[in-house]
């Protein structure tokens, strides 16, 4: 990695860039980190919700995000796609390099930004519309008209969550027709459609029946492969199942992360070390 | 055992009451009825209570004119401040704004009439109608539509916050996270969802302002017109009720006429609400 960082010198002499420069750029663009997190702090007129953060999030991997409840894990992940701004009493300061952009930054196109990120969020919310339409909903965003390409994309993200032979009888009817668990794969169904790059879910699978949790779970096994995926959890089991890295929260504060199995197995700090023991 | 048939009871008079009172108002009137048609007492214009005649027309379409004209000038307002208090003011603006409504809501009807009196009609008087090359009194169809429209407001308006603060918060973060612009969430999410709500908070305001008394009484002039100027004076159907009822005795039928008007006030909100209701049933499964 660093010797590439060397080898990669931007000739100011050269006409074009080779062939060889361009695979280059983009191995590295692969290894670098997809979200750098620095000095974030989320502030109400309360107290701090998270201090000094600084987190740098590898691509295609699955991070996982642990602590107890109230430990700021989804204050966090809503910093990720600036879901804080829905918030007026909280005050977010820091800097969120998402793609070389600081997505904190003043005059940004969030929807475009947005659209980088799939959310599942802790319990489904299917927008008050169809099925098909829920699927259709970010395409529409994105101001792709034509039916049959989002025709085909309705079919091809609700098979790949394994939803549609169960709804492709029904697409006209309203989600909440589905079950709690189909909701939520629809959910991600619909995330999915827009191609994000990243999958932001918070405790995704905690209102779900343990079959619904599975198939969550070896999706999110699946997409590793072309996502990177950001997961709170407090299930320690979840996150020695998934991770591919753990950061430990406490109160705001990261106190320790690692690979799960480093920090899961051998805890450096105290305070990891009682979470592990007391559990969730 | 026994508070169980109490409660029951409580329930069976609570149901009872509306169909008493239609079934009483029906009784009182069903002497008019047999002596005119019920198209004639709905769709005449002629109305000489010593004749024994009773055309309602002019009384309907006073109603119906003010309650339009109230309905047209207060819910998009009450649409447009509640979507901007819950959605892109500040919690600050909100808090403010809440008690304010309450207070709003509270004020007595006859004290709108007396402010409607005092500031509206000569406001119609002294500048709307010069603005329109006429003149009138301003004891009008306007004054009362705006009189209405007014006191309209603070009660759609607090149902309209309502509807939108049970939306719940998860769903707009969705439709953002997919890429939705602040107001293109608003427009799918909070008044999709809240589609329901709204028309019902319409629906009630409607029915409240068709059924409005004394206020409207003030400021309409009451007298009978058919008009589309709404510059002119009205007399809508609770004024007539509220105006004649110490003269009941003295005409025959004229009880029996007054009685029909209650009834038709009664029907009509009536009919209004099992509509709304009926619309709110159809529209909450999507
Ligand atoms: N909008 C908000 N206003 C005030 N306090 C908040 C807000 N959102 C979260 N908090 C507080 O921040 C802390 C962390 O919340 P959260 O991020 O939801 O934790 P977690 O997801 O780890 O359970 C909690 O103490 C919560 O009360
Ligand atoms: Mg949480």
């Amino acid at each position: 990695m660093k010797q590439m960082a060397f080898t990669y010198q931007p000739n100011l002499l050269s006409e074009s860039v080779t062939m060889e420069n361009q695979t280059e750029v983009a191995e590295m663009k692969k290894d670098s980190p997809i979200i750098e997190i620095k000095n974030l702090n989320v502030k109400t007129s309360e107290g701090k919700i998270l201090k000094d953060i600084n987190l740098k999030i590898p691509k295609n991997k699955i991070v996982v995000l642990l602590g107890p409840s109230g430990c700021g894990k989804t204050t966090l992940l809503k910093s990720l796609n600036r879901l804080t701004d829905l918030y007026k009493e909280l005050k977010v300061s820091g800097q969120i390099i998402i793609d070389g952009q600081d997505i904190m930054k003043a005059g940004q196109n969030l929807a475009v930004m947005r659209q980088k990120m799939g959310l599942l969020s802790q319990r489904p919310f299917p927008l008050p519309a169809s099925i098909y339409k829920n699927v259709a909903y970010g395409l529409k965003l994105k101001g792709i008209r034509s039916k049959k390409l989002i025709s085909h994309s309705v079919e091809t993200n609700l098979k790949r969550v394994g939803l549609w032979n169960e709804v492709k009888d029904r697409l006209k009817s309203p989600v909440t027709s589905l079950s709690i668990g189909q909701q939520q794969r629809l959910c991600l169904a619909r995330g999915l459609a827009v191609k994000p790059a990243i999958i932001l879910a918070d405790e995704p699978t905690s209102a779900l029946d343990p079959i619904s949790t599975k198939i969550i779970e070896n999706l999110f096994k699946e997409l590793k492969q072309h996502y990177t995926i950001i997961l709170v959890t407090h299930v320690l089991r979840q996150a020695l199942r998934l991770a591919d890295h753990v950061v430990f929260m406490y109160y705001g504060e990261i106190i320790e992360q690692g690979h799960p199995d480093e920090i899961l197995k051998n805890p450096k700090t105290a305070i990891l070390k009682k979470y592990l023991v007391d559990g969730n | 055992m026994l508070v169980n048939i109490w409660m029951r009871g409580g329930l069976y008079i609570l149901l009872a009451i509306p169909v008493l009172i239609g079934v009483g108002l029906y009784w009182k009137a069903a002497p008019l009825l047999q002596h005119q048609s019920l198209i004639s007492l709905l769709f005449s214009s002629k109305w000489f209570p010593m004749k024994g005649e009773f055309g309602f027309l002019p009384f309907i379409f006073s109603s119906v004119y003010v309650t339009i004209l109230a309905f047209i000038l207060s819910a998009p307002l009450c649409l447009f401040a509640a979507i901007y208090l819950t959605q892109f003011g500040k919690q600050r603006l909100l808090n403010f704004m809440l008690p304010v409504i309450d207070i709003l809501a509270g004020i007595p009807s006859v004290v709108y009439g007396v402010w409607g009196v005092l500031v509206i009609v000569p406001l119609v008087a002294d500048k709307v109608a010069p603005l329109f090359g006429t003149t009138s009194s301003g004891y009008s169809l306007l004054a009362g539509g705006i009189v209405l429209a007014v006191m309209c407001i603070p009660y759609m308006l607090n149902m309209l916050i309502e509807v939108f603060h049970t939306i719940p918060v998860g769903m707009k973060e969705a439709s953002l996270s997919l890429g939705a612009t602040h107001w293109e969430m608003v427009k799918h999410v909070i008044i999709r969802k809240g589609f329901p709500g709204i028309i019902s908070a319409f629906g009630l305001g409607i029915a409240k302002a068709f059924g409005e008394t004394i206020a409207v009484l003030m400021v309409v002039g009451n007298t009978m017109n058919i008009t589309l100027s709404p510059l002119k004076s009205g007399y809508p159907l609770p004024a007539l009720i509220a105006n004649n009822y110490g003269e009941m005795m003295s005409i025959p039928d004229y009880d029996s006429a007054l009685m029909f008007a209650a009834l038709l006030l009664f029907v009509v909100i009536l009919i209004i609400n099992l509509f709304f209701r009926y619309f709110i049933h159809k529209t909450e499964k999507i």
